[in-house]
Order: C-alpha cells, then structure tokens, then sequence
C-alpha cells in the first residue's frame, strides 16, 4: 500500500494522475465505474445497524459529545436567512455554549454564496473555516459556466470551503465523464489568486441516486475527480443522510485509500438531529476507516439543530440534571 | 366429549408516552399484586431514560394542547369521562383488586372518578373568571390579569388513591392546558396503565399525558431536577422523598405542590386547579 496523502496538496494529484487511465473518456469511466463491485444491501443495512448499538457512555460520551462538536458544519441554508441570522449563527459556532466557556467551536459554518462576506467577518480571527454552497445548489440546474461563476464568486468573497452538488440528472442518465469534467472545472475554480485553494466537498445527494451501487460510484466518480471531501446530501429533499448511506461513501473512501493512497474526508448532512445519531456515526468511522478520521479535518457533520442537542447532552454530563432547550439558543 | 379449559389471554400492561404504548427502555418489569399478595400482571419498570422521553413527549404536545381553545379542551375532558363510562367494569375490577376495597366501594370510587371528569371538564373555560382580573391602575389604562398554564407537569400520583386520586391530579392539571408526566402509584400502578387507553382514544393529544409506571423515587428523582419540567405535584411522595424532590426542583424554580392529606372522595376544590398557573399581565390604553 502506498504511502496516503491528503486530497488537497500537490502530491494528490500526482496520484491521481496515476489514474488517467481510467478517466481517459467516458467508456473508460463507465467500464471502471461499473466494474466495481456491487454494494450487498442486505449485508450493508445489517452493518450499519450493528454499529449503531455500540453503548458509548460516561467519558467516552464526553469525549465522543466534544468530539462531535468540533466536527459541526453550522448550517443555514435557507431563503429567510438574513446578515443578522448568519452573524448570531457565527457567534454560536464561536461559543456554542454561553455557559460554559469550555465546550469547544464548531467546524465551519456553511453559507450561501452572498453570506461569506458577513460570516467571514463575523469569524475573524476565530479559526472556524467558512464553507460555501455553489453550483446552483441544491438543484444543480444551471449552466456550467454559471455554476463555475458561482464558484469563484464565494472563493473571492473568502470561503474557505466550497460545497458543490454535482448535476444528479447527468449521473443518471449515465453522462459519467460530463460530472467528471464538472467536478474538475469547479475544484480549477477554488484556486485562490495566491495558488492556494478552498477545500472542495462535493454532494451527491443521495436521496436521489436510487441505489446503493449508484452511491459507490459516484463516491469513486467524485474521488478520481479530486474532491477533497464527499457529502451525502443537500438536506433539501426527503432522504437525507442516513447510517447506510453514510457506511458506503465511508468504504469508499477506505477502499480508495488503499487503491490510490489519498485521502478523503466524508460528511454525512441532514437529519442528523441527536446526540445519538451523531455518536453512531462516530462509531461507524472508528470501525471503517479508523482513528486518524476522527477529526475536523477529515469527518463533518452537516447540521444545524443537532447542536443544540449535544450542548443539552454536555450539560446533562457536566451538571447530572436534564436539560432543556430554554437552555441553549432558539435558532 | 369435555371441552378443554381456555386459557385466558394476559394483558401486557405498557408505559404511556407521546400518545405510543412503549415498553420501558429499560426492558425492566415489576409484579404488581393484589392487596393481600396475590400476582396480578407484570408492570413496566420504568427508568430515567422513559422520564427524560416522557418530557420530551409533553413539551413537544404543549404547544398544541395550550394554545387549543378552553371550550376544546373541556370538550375533550368531557370525553374521557364519556370513554370510561364504557369501561366501568373493567376499572372497578382493577381497583377492587389493587386496593382490596369491596366491589360497592371500588365502584363508588370509579363513579366518582368519571364525575370528577366532567366536573374539571366544566372548568376548562370557566378558570380565567376566578383566577384572572381586571385591575384598576392610576392611569388610562386596561390592566387585564389573566392565568396561563405553566408548561410541563410533573405528577406523582397518589399511593393509595390509585384511581380516584389519579384522576383528581391529572384533570386539574391539563385541564387549563398544561401537558403532564405522570408517575403512577407504585404499588397499584394496572388502573393508571388502563386509563392510558381511555386516553389514547379519547381524542386528546398524543404527549398530552404520558404515564410511567415503576419505583416513585427512582423516576422522580430525575423529573424533579429535568430543567424542562415547570412544575411537579408531589401528592405521591412520602414526607422524606418529598423533601429531596422538593431540594432538586429549586435548581430551576419549579412550582411545587408539596404532599397534603386528601380525602379524594370530597369535594376537590379549587386548589391543584389553580396551582399549575402562572398569570400573565397586560396593559392597554384605553382611548379616547
């Protein structure tokens, strides 16, 4: 096994360069694609289930709570949202928890492309990253050049990270190659003007992609095309992330490591509303690709509510009293 | 040729939570028996874990529940009473059994316990007269007082009491659209199980009442410290239990309706009808 090396940087591309052959056009891609092996449903949901009974408690929970904190994507993605929104949104993700000043920050806090400005004003000097949704999110349905316009947009307004959704009626139909350059054309567009880049997540949304051999491939689709990180969903349609779903992006990602030596980081979004559900998940990294995954850089959660309930569970841990939401902030 | 003896099909008592009949998280049951000792059905054994879900369920009911109108909420009380009247029978045989009364006796009590029903149902729209007012001020204005419930309750059923008493806790309490926890009576918990099917089919809102059946301090405990429950009537608890339940609900200032002797049977008055209110005060100009 070669040596791994993360996604973004140089010798990333060298590797995956190693796989211009099978990138060559669009027959290539689809034999490869299709070659891989078929995802066992059955097998997969049984999986994933067994690890969702793991018992994590006391200073593990404490651990894992902290832990999924700081892993937190902050969402606000909605027509309504308003500079002010996005500014106490900020704040929040800063000190999640007023009254207690060690609960640790979020991850990022993911924007529309017209709310980087604010929010990166609202982080300075705070080190959370500013992530940015682009491409026409979350439909996908606009002209490249207007998606890649897009992309530069919220890269010049300062976003440290761009989440694109690739255009799911061109993966279905079978236009391989076309999400291909798609992917390629928006991670060219994330370079800065000094050569450095913002971090490109790319979306499936999943809910849309049928099966779960359509998630595998389009998982290693995303891979080849250098995406530093895969996301299941937008949190727009009915089915979102789900333990599942998650599991194959995450054996993907383990698989593509072991093929390629890059590594890719994985975000599950939407519908991941408890404590619960965010330490099952948690579970499922350990089990499939390990500890070195169980870090911000490497594993998001996409979520907006879910934070309020781990803080309601920190508090819960910390003070032995259930909490409740008059306790954490109304959003 | 003898027909062979049927075998009576036993009833699975479950918990009452978010208007679903779960069994206790915890998987635990306890016997509950006759009062001279005899087994009558396995009870949930219901641990902190229910508690903290049960809260949960009546938060989330309370919005709904309070902001339906009082004329609603008599209606569906009145409901309850219209349900049980059914069900007489099978009530009458779970309290002659739980607490070894007499059949007139226990049928008695399960009368007077309907009655009770249509008794609070009647004060739905009628508390805001006794327990609002407007207030004469030294200026052009209305100054208009008047109740809101409190949110969250939880009730620790009486021990003795394990119907009429019940009865006469819940029905103040949700009456003026507050939403409920209710520990039942450890030891005779079958007639509070019951009455969770009366509820879940009379109309009222899932979550609006939950029930959980167990050890009275193991559940309260954690009901009396939950920052999310506004209030706790403590009508279950003995003098000791009491005093540390009443210790651990100051952290967020719950109400507390402290343990007073009762005679169900009477009259019930005013008094856990306008515990669970907090009055809200409004001011407004008068005009010309």
């Amino acid at each position: 096994m070669p040596t791994t090396v993360p996604a973004y940087g140089k010798e990333a591309a060298e590797r995956l360069a190693s796989m211009a052959d099978v990138t060559a056009d669009d027959r290539a891609l689809r034999r490869f694609l299709h070659g891989l092996p078929g995802v066992d449903a059955v097998g997969l949901q049984a999986r994933a289930a067994t690890l969702g009974t793991r018992s994590i408690k006391t200073t593990a929970k404490a651990y894992a709570i902290d832990l999924a904190i700081s892993m937190i994507d902050l969402t606000t993605l909605e027509g309504a949202d308003t500079p002010g929104k996005v500014r106490s949104l900020c704040a929040k993700g800063i000190n999640p928890d007023p009254t207690d000043r060690t609960a640790p920050q979020v991850a990022a806090i993911c924007v529309y492309g017209d709310m980087v400005a604010t929010a990166k004003e609202a982080l300075k000097g705070s080190g959370i990253h500013v992530a940015a949704v682009a491409t026409a999110f979350p439909s996908g349905r606009a002209a490249l050049p207007v998606k890649l316009a897009d992309t530069r947009d919220a890269v010049a307004a300062g976003a440290d990270e761009i989440d694109m959704v690739i255009d799911r009626g061109a993966f279905l139909s079978g236009r391989y190659l076309g999400v291909f350059e798609e992917i390629r054309q928006v991670k060219d567009a994330c370079v800065r003007e000094d050569g450095t880049a913002a971090h490109l997540k790319v979306i499936f949304e999943t809910g849309e992609l049928q099966t779960y051999d359509n998630v595998r491939r389009a998982s290693w689709l995303a891979m080849l095309a250098g995406a530093d990180f895969i996301k299941t969903s937008t949190g727009k349609v009915a089915v979102n992330a789900t333990p599942p779903v998650t599991l194959v992006l995450l054996e993907a990602v383990r698989d593509f490591r072991a093929a390629v030596g890059v590594q890719v980081g994985v975000k599950p979004a939407g519908g991941i509303r408890t404590s619960k559900d965010a330490i099952k998940y948690l579970v499922m990294v350990n089990e499939t690709l390990g500890g070195e995954w169980l870090s911000p850089d490497w594993f998001r959660f996409g979520a907006s509510s879910l934070l309020n309930d781990l803080l309601m569970q920190r508090q819960k841990l910390s003070t032995g009293r259930y909490s409740g939401p008059d306790y954490v902030t109304v959003d | 040729m003898k027909q062979p003896e049927r075998l009576s099909v036993l009833k699975t008592y479950k918990l009452f939570v978010g208007g679903k009949f779960p069994r206790s998280e915890s998987g635990r049951v306890y016997e509950v028996t006759t009062a001279k000792g005899q087994w009558l059905a396995n009870a949930p054994l219901a641990s902190r874990k229910d508690a903290r879900d049960a809260v949960v369920a009546a938060r989330k009911a309370f919005g709904g529940w309070s902001g339906a109108t009082a004329y609603n909420r008599g209606q569906i009380l009145y409901r309850v009473a219209e349900m049980l009247e059914g069900r007489r029978d099978q009530f009458v045989a779970e309290v002659t059994d739980g607490e070894g009364l007499s059949k007139a006796k226990a049928t008695a009590q399960v009368d007077a316990a309907i009655d009770r029903w249509v008794w609070y149902a009647g004060w739905s729209d009628k508390t805001a007269q006794i327990a609002g007012s407007a207030n004469p001020v030294a200026g052009p204005y209305f100054n208009l007082s008047s109740p809101e419930p409190t949110g969250v309750v939880a009730l620790l059923a009486p021990q003795e009491s394990s119907f009429l008493g019940l009865v006469s806790v819940i029905a103040p309490a949700i009456v003026t659209g507050n939403t409920a926890v209710v520990v039942a009576s450890q030891k005779s918990p079958l007639p509070a199980l019951s009455l969770a099917e009366v509820l879940a089919t009379s109309d009222l809102p899932g979550g609006v009442v939950n029930i959980l059946s167990g050890r009275t301090a193991e559940i309260s405990a954690p009901l009396a410290a939950h920052q999310d429950v506004n209030a706790i009537d403590l009508a279950g608890a003995d003098e000791a239990l009491a005093k540390e339940l009443e210790i651990a609900a100051a952290d967020n200032l719950k109400r507390v309706l402290r343990p007073q002797a009762v005679d169900w049977v009477a009259d019930p008055g005013t008094t856990r009808l306008l515990a669970f209110l907090e009055t809200k005060t409004v001011w407004h100009p008068m005009g010309a």
